[in-house]
Parts: structure tokens; sequence; C-alpha cells
């Protein structure tokens, strides 16, 4: 089963370069992902979570 | 600051929730039909129009597109405006997308059960609903980001985004998966074949799980959860890496849909890996989720809202930490074509999708009508009762799918299979399907006390009125970041920078997957020995199409010893290049059909077909009487044919002047065939007898549908037994 990877693989110019490029994308993705999460300010992070629950009209009950 | 005075529009929400709950109860109980159809296979004997193969895709789409789609909006065009501070962009776009989205699945009510179907799970509906769909989803998105454009609320709340993640991927799947070749008004062919038409098909058809189902719930968790329990979110920050990540992930999973089929490997093990990287995000988002009632859990026990949430949130946690072991190549060799699968999704479906919806219409009713709740009692009886019904449903169908797959695989110490006949599999399992009726029953139940109680309170309750609202207008900022402002808290407050990535999240993993097998030109091996169909077998196929045999029967023999010995030799890729579309099937209700061809007689298939009990005791395929009686309608088999040489079957200039000849000639053929059973003799002379006296038109058996299907169900998986030319030269040269 693994000739259908090999064979489809090999005939392209520079293949080795593929699983390097992949793991670099996970890896940035990820790291990029918690280094933005981390360095979020948390008056911010406050801020943003209580949108929500700004009061409406609607939402009190008769 | 001064501000501005507007208004939410709550009307639009109100008629959301309408068709919700209306679409609801239709998808729910066609479902319940179906379920009685496992016991009473003849129910509905002789109306094709109610017959299984053609109710169940009515039954997926009503249940996603309509029940869950309808509350998807509700949902959306409720918190969006609140979030953003802002009515909807355009009343009209907001009508266009309500009445455009209802007609559509009017007209799916019709053509459906009609035949018209493309068979292509989820996304069955024909190529001018396809349209249809695509325009009145771009209304929608258009409607959300023209709202977000001109929003009051600077930053964009966590739940927008997986609104926009919703929509750019769903319009993105339902493109690629929906390109398709015209023959006529509600007939097309995929454009992809076999292999790729699958990967496609499943790539496309997870991806509706994941974001039809998922995301744009998920945007709808973050919104209500914490409303119904007055408090944020547990971990915004959670919500930031579960929204990035999820969407990331989720795209590369589709594959794990073909597991031990004839798909390339390495695709399989990709669709595979990132199945078992989807429980991190996913069960993130769930722990968040159920965390957010943190200090609030005595109001579990009062509210009826929250209790639907926390079973909601605990069964989507159910279904994505079961889904990643499906995907493990081991369990999904016993779970794949088995009722296990439809144990999973309805704890999906009901769980996560119904007790979300049921929660959120328990919360926006009495707000949008300004009034209480007519009957706490009745919502919890409500809750009981679903509660019960999903258990009721469940475990009987994990039970089913236990059993039936050991028995597809248990062997006698002499090699020979124990249960050779494959209904003695599926007799074993018929309680199982009783319990599973009474538990969709439960379910049901449970809704119609829902609508009793929605009734009642609208009628306590007063007109639904737009919303006044006050808020002061966005002034403008830099494009760029402002000194102390993070990179995080900039993007988000970029709406369209934010769309654009999440599209460049999504399209990675669908490139990485579906390019090289449409590119690469050994992805399918080919056999030399694979023709195309002759006119009559294409005409067959579109019948098993239009009657929807694949909701039952696959078309795909996987590599293993029980199935080879059940089935005949296993599936290859290169025997469905000229499948358009592809029709491997995910369940098996019946048997495997892709060594069918020269298993039985044309007499058998007739009489099968006739009355399926017959000649398979015990079966429970419902009669396909109209098959025999109706004329095979040949007008379109040349348009057919062109159409199938566009998409690059090589059909010659003469095989398709010839068609009608050639049909003709495969028909008596078969009739002839037919012949050898003095039974057949005897009442189709009869027949033709008293037309005769009786001066009424008589066709021919060489003219009827069900000798077309019976040519098609006698070619499937043949071609592999030839002997090819060359190799015959080859051995004489040895």
């Amino acid at each position: 089963m693994l000739k259908y990877i090999k064979g489809n693989l090999e005939n392209i110019d520079g293949v080795a370069i593929y699983p390097i490029i992949s793991l670099l994308i996970f890896f940035i993705f990820f790291v990029v992902l918690f280094w933005w999460v981390f360095t979020a300010k948390k008056e911010h992070i406050e801020e943003v979570s209580n949108i929500p629950l700004e009061i409406n009209q609607n939402d009190e009950l008769v | 600051m001064q501000t501005e005075q507007f208004y939410y529009d709550n009307k639009i929400v109100k008629k959301f929730v309408n068709a919700t709950i209306f679409w609801g109860l239709i998808g729910m109980s066609v479902g319940l039909l179906l379920a009685f159809m496992f016991l009473f296979p003849n129910i509905t004997d002789g109306i094709s129009w109610l017959s299984f193969g053609r109710l169940r895709p009515l039954h997926t789409n009503a249940v996603i597109f309509a029940f869950v789609g309808n509350a998807i909006f509700a949902g959306v065009y409720y918190s969006t405006q609140r979030l953003l501070k802002a009515r909807m962009w355009k009343d009209w776009l907001s009508n266009l997308n309500f009445w455009g989205w209802q007609a559509i699945i009017v007209g799916a009510a019709i053509t459906l059960p009609l035949g018209y179907t493309t068979s292509k799970e989820y996304a069955e509906l024909e190529w001018p609903f396809d349209i249809a769909i695509a325009l009145i989803w771009v209304a929608f998105g258009a409607n959300l980001i023209g709202t977000i454009l001109k929003r009051r609320q600077r930053h964009l709340y966590v739940a927008i985004w997986f609104y926009l993640g919703t929509f750019v991927t769903v319009a993105v799947l339902h493109i690629v998966n929906s390109i398709e070749i015209p023959v006529s008004a509600f007939k097309s062919y995929s454009v992809y074949a076999g292999v790729q038409d699958a990967l496609v098909q499943w790539w496309y058809g997870h991806n509706a799980v994941a974001f039809f189902l998922t995301t744009p719930f998920l945007g709808l968790m973050y919104y209500f959860v914490p409303k119904a329990a007055n408090r944020p979110v547990y971990s915004y920050r959670l919500s930031i890496v579960h929204f990035w990540s999820l969407i990331f992930i989720y795209i590369w999973a589709g594959p794990h849909h073909l597991l031990y089929t004839a798909l390339p490997e390495w695709a399989q093990n990709l669709g595979v890996a990132f199945s078992i990287m989807l429980i991190a995000p996913s069960w993130g988002g769930m722990i968040n989720g159920l965390l957010t009632l943190r200090g609030a859990w005595d109001k579990v026990r009062t509210d009826p809202v929250l209790k639907f949430f926390v079973v909601a949130i605990t069964a989507y946690g159910m279904a994505t930490f079961e889904g990643p072991m499906l995907s493990l190549k081991n369990v999904n060799a016993i779970a794949h074509f088995s009722d296990w699968i439809i144990a999973h999704v309805h704890v999906g479906a009901l769980g996560w999708n119904g007790f979300l919806t049921f929660g959120m219409i328990y919360w926006l009713v009495p707000r949008l009508f300004k009034t209480k709740l007519w009957s706490t009692k009745l919502a919890n009886a409500h809750f009981w009762i679903g509660t019960l019904g999903i258990i009721m449903y469940a475990l009987p169908m994990y039970v089913a799918g236990f059993v039936q797959a050991s028995m597809w695989k248990q062997f006698n110490p002499d090699g020979t299979l124990t249960y050779g006949n494959f209904l003695e599999t599926l007799n074993e399992i018929i309680p199982m399907y009783w319990m599973r009726a009474i538990g969709g029953t439960l379910f049901i139940i449970g809704s119609f006390i829902m609508l009793y109680n929605v009734v009642m309170t609208v009628r306590n309750g007063s007109n639904v009125t737009d919303e006044l609202a006050e808020a002061a207008p966005l002034q403008r900022v830099t494009k760029k970041r402002t000194t102390k402002e993070g990179y995080h808290t900039w993007l988000e407050r970029r709406p369209v920078r934010l769309t654009l990535y999440a599209t460049v999240a999504i399209l990675i993993g669908g490139m990485v997957q579906i390019i090289p097998s449409l590119l690469v030109d050994d992805y399918v091996p080919v056999i030399s020995t694979v023709k195309p169909y002759t006119p009559l077998e294409l005409e067959g196929r579109d019948i098993y199409i239009r009657e929807g045999c694949v909701s039952c029967h696959s078309q795909m023999v996987r590599p293993f010893r029980s199935e080879v010995e059940r089935y005949g030799e296993y599936s290859k890729s290169g025997e469905f290049v000229y499948d358009h579309p592809f029709l491997w099937g995910s369940k098996r209700t019946g048997p495997d059909l892709h060594r069918i061809g020269g298993k039985y007689s044309d007499n058998w298939h007739l009489n099968h077909f006739y009355d399926p009990q017959s000649t398979s005791s015990g079966s429970i395929m419902p009669s396909y009487k109209w098959l025999i009686n109706s004329a095979l309608d040949k007008s379109q088999t040349v348009a057919k044919l062109k159409a199938m040489v566009a998409l690059g079957v090589p059909y010659s200039e003469e095989e398709i002047a010839n068609a009608q000849q050639s049909m003709s000639a495969q028909g008596s053929k078969i009739e002839k065939n037919l012949y050898t059973d003095p039974d057949f003799v005897k009442t189709y002379e009869a027949d033709k007898k008293y037309a005769q006296e009786h001066g009424e038109d008589f066709v021919e058996m060489r003219n009827r549908e069900v000798v077309a299907v019976i040519a098609y169900l006698q070619r499937l998986g043949t071609d592999i037994k030839i002997k090819a030319q060359e190799e015959i030269t080859t051995n004489q040269n040895d």
C-alpha cells in the first residue's frame, strides 16, 4: 500500500521539503496562536468576554 | 459622546424560531416513519414517493438544513445584532434569507420523494437547488458582513468568529462538492468519478457536520450559555484557541469516512491523524462551555434552559470523543457500515443540536413575546422525556452495531462464515430496531410538548416588536495597531482580515488532500478491462440512484477476510473510474452489492424486486413493484451519454448513435432470460393478453425499468473478472 504514497510523491521534484514545510506550518500556527492568546491583556479579555452580558430590554423577563 | 438610537430586528428572529419548530417536527416525524420501516418494511407498499430510499435523504436534509439550519439563523440573527450593537444590515436580505431558505426546503420536500437526487449524502438536492442554496447563503453572508461593518461595538466577540468561519467554509464546501454537469432540469452528473468523487464528497460530508452542525452551534453556545447562566464564558483565551485550532484541524479529517476503501492509504492515514488531534480543541470547547456554569450549578436544578444546555454540551463532548475513536482503523473496521454510526450521529443530532436548540427556544420565546414561559413544569417534562428518548435511541443502536459487525466477521473452525446468510445478522438486531423506534417516539413526544408550551406562551405574550437600543457610533481609529494594543486585540477589530485568515486556515487541509487526487495521473491505477457502462446499464444505474438504493447497500468490499469470503474480491480504485457519481454508500442495512453481478439469475432479481420476502425470508427490503410496471424513459439516454463523454468517459460516436438499438438488444436478452421461468411466462402472457383484449397500451418487458436495473446489477463488479486481451496474449507467449 505504501507504493501509492511513494509512487506519487517520488515523481515530484524536491519532495523531501514537503514534510518539513508541513511540520513548520503546524508548529508556527500553534506557536503564533498561543503567543497571541497569552499576550492578550487581561482587561481586554474581560471586556470582550462581557459583551454578551450587556443588558438589553429583551433580557428582562416580565 | 452622543449615542444613536436604533432597533433590533426581532421579527426575523421570530420567523426563524417558528420555522425551526415546524421543520423540526416534520424532519423528526419522517425519521420516525423510517424507523418503523425497519419493522414493517411494506408499510407504504407500492407508493414510490414514500419508499425508504427516497425518504431517507428527506429525513437527513430536513433535520440538518431545515431544523438545525433555521435554528442557526434564529440564533445568529438574535445574537449578532446584540453583540455588534446594530440592526441587521438590510431587512430585505434578512427576508430573502428567510423566504429563500424556506422555498429551498419546500423544493427539497417535493423533489426528494420524487426521486430527484444526486445520491451524494447531505448534498442530494439537484443542481437548480445547488445554485439557489449558494445564492441564499451569499445573501446570509452579505447581511452578516454588512452588519459587522456598520457595528457599534469595536471588538468582535468570539461567537461572531464562529459565524464568519461557518459562512466562509460552508460556501467553499458547497460549491466544490456540487460541481456537476446538468443533463436535464433535475438530473446531473458529478464531474468527479469514483475515488475522487468519494474524497470530495466526504471532505464535504464530514465538514457539513463540522461547519453546519458544529461551528455555528459553538457560536450559539458562546452567546446563549453565558446569557442563561448570567456570567461570562469560563475562559475567553481558551475560546480563541478553540476557534482557530478547530477550524484549522477539522477540515483535514474527511477521509476517516473512507478507511479500508479504495482511497489511497496516505490520504486515509492523514484523515486518521487529524481526527485524533480533533479531540483537543473539541474538548477544550466542551470544558469551556460546562465551566461557564461555575458557581451557577444550583440554577441548573431549576432552570430548564440550563438543563438542556448541560446535556447538549455533554453530548457534544461524547460525540467528539467517539468521533476520533471511530477514526482509528481497528475501531472503524467494526463500526463502519453498521448501526454504531447511526447511534453516533444521533447523539450529535438529538443531543447536541436538538437540545441546544430547545434550550435556545425556551430562552428566546418568552423574551421575544415579553412574557414568562407558560409552564416550567412542561419544559422539565420535555427535558426528561427527551433525555430518555436519546438514551433509548442510542444504546440499542450501539448494541445493534456491535452484534451485527461481530456476526459479519464470525468464522467457523473450517474457515467458512458462521453467519453466511446476511439476513441472520439482520434478524438478530430487529429487537434493537424496536427499541430505537420507541426512543425516537419519546424524543418526538418531547418536541410536541415544547410546541404546546410555546403556543401557550405566545398566547399569553404580546406581539413581537423591534427592540429599541442605544449605543454610541464607532469612532474611526487607525488601521494600524495603536501603542499598547496587542496583535490579538488588533485583529479582533479587523473583521475582513480575520475572515481572510480563517479562509486560509480551512483551505490548507482541503487543498492538500484533494488537489493530488485531481492532478496526479497514477493516483488511481488503471485496470484495462474496466469499460464504461452500456446505455441500458447507465439508465439502470440512474434508477438505482433515483430509488436511493445507496441508503442501505454499499458498493465497497473492504480488504478483510470476512468480506472477501462473503462478497468476493475486494474493491479496487480502478474499478470506479467511470462512476459519476460514486455509489460506495455508508451503511449496510442490506448486503454489499459491488460483486452482485452474475451472482443471481435475472429471474431471481425480478422476483426479489416484486416481493423481496419471497426470495429472501426475513428480508426488510421493501417491494419495488413500480419498477416492474413502469416503462423506461429512454428519451434522455443520448444526452446522458454525451454528458458522460464531456466528463471523459470514452463512449464512441457510434455507441452514442446506436444507443437505442443497443438498449433494445440488451433488454431483449434479459427478457429472453426471464422467459425461462414458467411462472413469469404465465403471468406476463396473461397481462399481455388482458391488455390486448381491453385495447390498453402494453409495455414490453424489455422496455421496462426493472430490466435496466437488472442489467446494471448484473454488470456490477464483473469487469475485473474478464481476462485482459494483453494478458492472454502474454500467456500464449510464455
